[in-house]
């Protein structure tokens, strides 16, 4: 069966993908989705993806066209092809959803997550700490004498990298927005 | 032009405009206002249902027996909660409903107040959409856009949840051309690229079959009509889904019974070994696909469906194509014909010698007992025989009795039957009938059910009195659950726990007590002389049918099995279900 002519990427019909859903290989995928910024319209995401035993390895949700009334939730979920598949499908099928993107498949995207992390410390460690901050472009935004608050913007790996790195220089606590992603170019 | 009225009269004025002509519900106190609108007007008929399930399920019987949504109106608390069995029913079947339900008022939410329930966050994952409406001037709107949505794609349910307080505001009408639905528009034309690749398909076939279901019934009478013409013209066989009954009608030649766990075993066979099935309107259940890795292992497969998400939800499907059933048959029709009308007819009379050789096992064979005890299939066979020239609607129970009504039972015409499918409701008939005699006061109505299912919802003979509904309940009386029990003996060594009923009304003094007509049979001999009775009665009658206690339903599919793997009768049923098979339902 030669497959259907449909542009790679277009996830509005995404029983027309063109990767083998029945692969059993877990992929991880980032979604955004674009919904009518309505009371309710987050349960209602969560509530499928609970609902249907779907994962979620991050989720962010904000207003972002006010006259528009439209949110945008940014959703990175892992499964099958297949599962992605029925995401997808079932996420578009929905009343308040506008549009599903699938980044991953989409094409390049930029995803970035911002994070802030509480390390306590003193003399060597606290050194290290703003040193090992310089390179990471993390920014200070709170400090005593015995703590710093980094502030930082980056890959979600990037996050885990840098609090790896402070864990044994005390790190304390982490607060993560979860990631926002747009897609590259026009 | 604005019109300024109040919440409640907007509610009665949508539905007006919506071209609703009937509404089921029960009343409460926050929908007050909204009754007190309906007792002072006579162009919405009200149905006083006795209890909230009851209303939506009469609501569903009402939409499929019409193609028009149903309507319900309950009160806030335990009146919406009462209608959530019937939601997830309607959504499973994909029966448009639309709920309106009352809540307390918008400053007492969140105050655990009487009658307070989260109504929206409870029927949030069972509704295609709801609301909650906070505002009189967004009410008529959302209403209309409940109606839109209820219908639009894939038929399903809704629920606009009003606070009292709104109900009593005044507020600007929005007439229904008026208001926005444009954001919800799912696409009903398939893709014109690969209904060509399923022509090319139809074409070369040489062991085709058309596997139909509920979307084409849901379609409308047009998409039925295109499938009869399809399947005239190739002569390909057809087999249905329980949902898709009467879409291609039962006398048709080219039918071959339903297909799944009670299907026939012609058209198991056939879907197991076909080399092209055509899947319209249907979902690969499990009740259809019987296990998955062994489910027609050497078929290309088309699946036609409204909904993107039945496409590889369950079985990989080779040509996909979205769109509503009745568009696609038509693109399908016209690019067929104007390449020729082909088909492999040599390979597909072969096809047609085997099936009818898989016909002739005669899986419906049963042995009437000439006596007493009467055998469950013999009555449906008779009731079929005595009623089948009549202008005919059927509704059933959950059971056995449901498996046997649709196995002895033909239906010629769509919109003729009305079962509980994709969510398996007990209780399910006896309001849907109530629903379905609204729709056709003159028709006649026939709930099959069993004792069991029945007392679920029984409190409806009521309702069926009060509005001199002749419903017609041909309860097949085994004293038992006995799909229940079936599978207890099959599975769990006979043991029958808690699968019979001990304490069983007299049925005839039960229909006598709610001011209809009591009939009992209980030999084959006086079956027809008890049914002419009943059909001759112009009322709602019970039937008690005493049936055989210990029948099985067959022919079955165990659980965990392949379509080419059915038992057929009472042969010896053990271990037939595995041990993989045994944690399916």
């Amino acid at each position: 069966m030669s497959p259907l002519k449909i542009k790679k990427g277009s996830s509005k019909h995404s029983a027309y993908d063109l990767r083998d859903p029945h692969a059993e290989t877990l992929e991880t995928h980032t979604l955004a989705v674009i919904v009518d910024n309505e009371s309710g319209v987050l349960a209602r995401v969560i509530g499928l993806f609970s609902a249907r035993g779907y994962n979620i390895d991050s989720l962010t949700v904000a207003e972002v066209d006010h006259l528009g009334h439209r949110s945008r939730i940014t959703i990175v979920t892992s499964g099958t092809p297949q599962v992605i598949g029925q995401i997808k499908a079932q996420l578009e099928r929905m009343v308040i959803v506008h549009d599903v993107h699938d980044l991953t498949v989409e094409g390049p995207a930029v995803q970035r997550e911002l994070a802030l992390f509480k390390v306590r410390g003193q003399g060597e460690h606290r050194i290290e700490a703003l040193r090992l901050a310089e390179i990471f472009r993390a920014n200070v935004v709170d400090s005593t004498l015995e703590s710093f608050v980094f502030e930082m913007t980056g890959t979600p790996e990037k996050v885990d990298a840098f609090a790896e790195l402070m864990r044994p220089l005390g790190l304390v606590e982490v607060a993560r927005t979860g990631v926002a992603a747009l897609a590259r170019g026009l | 032009m604005t019109r300024q009225m109040t919440g409640a009269k907007m509610v009665v004025q949508a539905l007006k405009d919506q071209g609703v002509d009937v509404v089921f519900g029960y009343p409460g106190g926050a929908v007050l206002p909204i009754y007190d609108e309906i007792f002072q007007q006579n162009d919405i008929r009200h149905i006083l249902v006795r209890h909230e399930q009851g209303a939506i399920h009469a609501a569903e019987g009402y939409a499929r027996a019409t193609g028009k949504p149903g309507v319900v109106l309950v009160t806030s608390g335990p009146g919406a909660t009462n209608v959530v069995t019937g939601i997830v029913d309607a959504l499973m079947d994909s029966i448009p409903v639309v709920v309106l339900s009352g809540q307390v008022p918008t400053f007492m939410i969140g105050s655990d107040a009487f009658q307070e329930g989260d109504t929206v966050g409870i029927t949030r994952p069972c509704t295609k959409m709801n609301w909650l409406v906070k505002e009189t001037d967004k009410l008529a709107e959302t209403i209309h856009q409940a109606f839109h949505v209820a219908t639009a794609g894939r038929p399903g349910p809704v629920l606009v949840d009003i606070p009292k307080d709104v109900q009593f505001a005044q507020g600007t009408y929005c007439p229904k051309p008026k208001a926005k639905t444009d954001h919800y528009a799912p696409r009903v034309k398939g893709d014109r690229e690969a209904i060509t690749q399923l022509v090319e398909m139809i074409e070369t076939a040489e062991k085709p079959v058309f596997y139909t279901g509920g979307g084409v019934v849901n379609s409308g009478p047009a998409a039925s009509q295109l499938l009869r013409e399809l399947a005239e013209a190739t002569g390909f066989p057809v087999t249905s889904t329980l949902m898709g009954l009467g879409a291609y009608p039962a006398s048709g030649k080219s039918w071959i019974g339903m297909l799944g766990m009670h299907g026939t075993y012609e058209a198991n066979w056939a879907m197991h070994d076909c080399d092209l099935m055509i899947n319209i309107g249907a979902r690969f259940d499990d009740r259809i696909t019987g296990r998955i890795n062994a489910f027609s292992p050497n078929s290309t497969k088309a699946h036609i469906d409204i909904d993107p998400s039945s496409i590889n939800k369950v079985i990989r499907t080779d040509i996909p194509i979205i769109g509503d059933v009745g568009h696609v048959l038509e693109d399908l029709l016209r690019i067929w014909k104007s390449r020729g009308r082909k088909v492999n007819r040599a390979a597909v009379g072969r096809w047609w010698q085997q099936i009818e050789e898989w016909r002739s096992v005669n899986c419906l064979a049963y042995k009437p007992t000439g006596g007493s005890p009467i055998r469950p299939q013999h009555a449906l066979a008779r009731l079929e025989a005595l009623t089948k020239d009549h202008d005919r609607y059927i509704t059933t129970e959950v059971g056995q009795h449901q498996m046997w009504a649709a196995q002895y039972l033909g239906f010629d015409e769509p919109n003729r039957w009305m079962t509980s499918g994709g969510l398996g409701t007990m209780g399910y008939g006896l309001p849907a009938s109530v629903g379905v005699q609204i729709a056709h006061p003159d028709a006649l109505v026939i709930n099959v059910a069993g004792e069991a299912s029945w007392l679920m919802n029984m409190q409806e003979m009521g309702t069926a009195v009060q509005y001199r509904l002749p419903v017609k309940q041909f309860i097949l009386n085994n004293e038992r659950l006995g799909m229940v029990r079936q599978w207890q003996e099959l599975l769990h060594g006979e043991r029958y726990s808690h699968s019979w009923s001990e304490a069983l009304p007299d049925f005839v003094k039960l229909a006598e007590a709610f001011g209809g007509k009591g009939i009992r049979c209980d030999n084959e001999a006086d079956l027809d002389d008890a049914i002419r009775e009943m059909l001759a009665f112009d009322g709602p009658v019970i039937f008690d049918c005493l049936v055989e206690k210990h029948e099985n339903c067959f022919p079955m599919i165990p659980s965990g099995n392949a379509h080419n793997d059915m038992i057929l009768g009472e042969v010896d049923t053990q271990g037939v279900i595995g041990s993989d098979g045994a944690v399916l339902v």
